[in-house]
């Protein structure tokens, strides 16, 4: 195993995935001879040639629309998106079609097509290069959505999404881009989609939250270690969600605090809060609370620090748990 | 050789008027041939007269008519191989027929029952596409695809005047000039976007206008010549397979029936140019000249007429025969491998339901 940031393992990712089948083709503006902005495309082209590691026009919607008919021509499209924000404009192909078609064929045709993009603040960047998007993509039926938090689930989790039949959104923290590196899997490596992971043990309360709000959450349990017990749970999937491994969590602990970085209204912690309303509500000992971005737009960097749940906000939530 | 003949400004011609415009010919069509296209003209056009007798007597429900619309449908289609494919709007719902599909299959999707919905493998006919333009980089994507695959098949893909407002359209004619794709790019122009007229679409002189600013070559037909269609598309579909790239067809035609069944043109229609139009519809026109070529006679004509009615009649019978949708197919198709949530909103249904 070798010592990999975030970004250099959805890199080794496309490159394993890529070697592995010759119908997976890599698309999206810059991704070519730059190699992404992130650099996260970086030598495919020269290893698999033009024609697989495509330079698109500027184009959101041009991309994910051929990638439809890229499909339909037998290939698995990878569709890099730049910024988070970048993508509303393909939100016309996603919906009319991307989570449609399958659908529409009556099973007769599938549309493999993956779709990552970097997303979430924190990086003091222009607006529209911040944002948390993944409600849209969540709430869309016939797409699947994951946001890895870690550099060996940023690889295996874009496996899975490259490899399943269904289309997957794959968010990658761009905070953690360059500052999360652990030991990643050489290789072949797929952690499967739907399966949450435990990223911290704790028994008093469990702290939900997918992508860069992981690491607020364990910073927050950190904090707040020999006050309270705080497990984190890692959701890395978000569609589907991993129910079992949420419910259990809660039966044990008996409290949940959910963050997420997007706006409030509709987002993933309230969908996360309803199923522990229906299915955990004698399980709990106190309010299930949310922690999030507001519902305005993603502010000025300046002041974006203010937007964040923080690991203040967090710790707050749980001494209100707590005491309730 | 072919004789193409400018009429009504640009607009490539072959199909006379019977007195002042000789009549064209297009080579490589012999006596069959054109029957072929005759009848394919008939069984659209049937198709669609039938449709609106139908949804009167409430059997299917709101239709989306194409009367006159079938020498662009039929003209293009026939320009292709059986292995290319064919990416229409709902205004070419019924393309699939060209292609062999069951009339019941169209009157089912019109019906809104699942029988309706096809493989799109099974025809090389992509789904029907509602929302307007977005089938364009479908098309587009395919074509690419394609040719990256090593395979050489062509993508035509079909929309009206309105859809080159879209930005769909924009961003698929970018990537099919790009890339080069071997698409055939077949606008109808049939000047009407439900009540909004080209005028107010456009401030181009034509829409073949748009695609020089995508570096594709253009052509623009009579839209009621379904000669001039054919012969448009078999160019753009031999530039296609070439190698050579994508060809925007503006096909120009007036739209002389209501955009759907919904709807109520003569609040703002040209209703003397509907009436011209109707005169000189699509079909006559084809026959007249089959007529005067000495290819088709009367007998024929009504023997067709007669067969494709008596195809309708069974059609309709048997998509009125499809035994009611199953309740529980809403869950099926939507993924590969559904999230267990949705297993679950499965499970109760199934339960309220009673059926398990």
């Amino acid at each position: 195993m070798a010592e990999r940031l975030l970004v250099e393992a959805v890199n080794d990712a496309l490159h394993v995935e890529m070697a592995r089948d010759d119908s997976v083709l890599v698309m999206g503006e810059d991704v070519g001879t730059l190699g992404g902005v992130f650099r996260a495309t970086a030598g495919l082209q020269e290893r698999f040639g033009a024609d697989r590691c495509v330079d698109t026009p500027l184009a959101e919607a041009g991309i994910l629309g051929t990638a439809v008919g890229l499909c339909m021509a037998g290939w698995r499209p990878v569709c890099e998106m730049q910024y988070d924000a970048f993508s509303y404009p393909a939100l016309d192909q996603l919906i009319n079609h991307v989570g449609r078609y399958r659908w529409r064929t009556r099973g007769g045709m599938s549309f493999p097509l993956t779709i990552r993009m970097p997303y979430g603040g924190g990086v003091r960047a222009p607006e529209l290069h911040d944002d948390s998007p993944e409600t849209y993509y969540v709430h869309t039926p016939g797409v699947k959505v994951a946001i890895p938090s870690t550099p060996a689930d940023a690889k295996g989790l874009l496996a899975a999404a490259i490899r399943d039949e269904d289309p997957v959104v794959v968010l990658e923290p761009k905070l953690h881009y360059r500052t999360a590196k652990e030991e990643v899997p050489e290789g072949e490596h797929v952690v499967p989609l739907g399966k949450a992971r435990i990223a911290r043990e704790g028994s008093d309360l469990t702290l939900v939250a997918y992508g860069a709000m992981v690491h607020v959450a364990l910073a927050a349990a950190e904090e707040l270690d020999g006050e309270a017990s705080c497990e984190v749970l890692d959701l890395r999937t978000l569609k589907p969600l991993d129910e079992d491994a949420l419910l259990e969590s809660v039966a044990r602990t008996g409290r949940a605090v959910v963050v997420q970085e997007a706006p409030r209204v509709c987002g993933f912690a309230a969908e996360v809060s309803a199923v522990l309303a229906e299915k955990a509500i004698f399980d709990l000992r106190g309010p299930v609370i949310r922690v999030t971005g507001y519902d305005v737009p993603y502010p000025y960097w300046q002041i974006e620090d203010a937007y964040m749940p923080s690991v203040a906000r967090v710790a707050d939530a749980v001494r209100r748990v707590l005491a309730a | 050789m072919s004789r193409v003949l400018p009429a009504e400004g640009d607009l490539r011609r072959v199909i006379g008027d019977g007195h002042a415009i000789p009549d064209g010919e297009v080579d490589g069509l012999d006596a069959d041939a054109l029957l072929q296209l005759h009848r394919d003209l008939v069984l659209l056009r049937t198709y669609d007269e039938r449709s609106v007798v139908y949804h009167r007597q409430g059997r299917i429900g709101t239709y989306a008519i194409f009367w006159n619309h079938e020498a662009m449908q039929a003209g293009s289609v026939f320009a292709l191989d059986d292995r290319d494919w064919i990416f229409p709007a709902y205004r070419e719902s019924a393309i699939g027929l060209l292609r062999g599909m069951p009339i019941s299959t169209v009157l089912s999707w019109w019906r809104g029952h699942p029988a309706g919905w096809w493989n799109p493998r099974d025809y090389n006919v992509a789904s029907i596409c509602v929302p307007i333009a977005t089938q364009v980089p479908h098309a587009v994507g395919f074509a690419w695809g394609s040719r990256l695959k090593g395979d050489d098949a062509v993508a035509l893909t079909l929309f009206g005047d309105g859809a080159t407002s879209e930005g769909a359209f924009h961003e698929g004619a970018t990537f099919a000039g790009v890339m080069k794709a071997p698409v055939v790019l077949f606008c109808n122009n049939n000047q009407w976007a439900i009540s909004t007229p080209l005028s107010k679409q456009t401030a181009a002189p034509t829409l073949a206008d748009k695609a020089i600013g995508y570096g594709i070559p253009a052509v623009r037909v009579d839209g009621g010549d379904v000669l001039a269609v054919y012969e448009a598309t078999r160019d753009a579909v031999t530039r296609a397979r070439a190698g050579d790239g994508p060809t925007f067809i503006e096909a120009v035609s007036y739209r002389a029936a209501p955009h759907a069944t919904a709807d109520d043109p003569s609040v703002y229609i040209d209703l003397e140019r509907v009436e011209e139009q109707r005169e000189n519809e699509c079909v006559g026109r084809y026959e007249r000249y089959l007529k005067r070529l000495g290819v088709l006679t009367d007998e024929h004509a009504e023997a067709v007429k007669a067969e494709i009615l008596e195809l309708m009649r069974a059609g309709i019978a048997e998509a009125e025969a499809e035994p009611p949708a199953d309740p529980m197919l809403v869950f099926d198709h939507a993924y590969a491998d559904p999230p267990p949530s949705l297993l679950a909103e499965q499970d109760d249904l199934r339960r309220i339901l009673g059926d398990g």
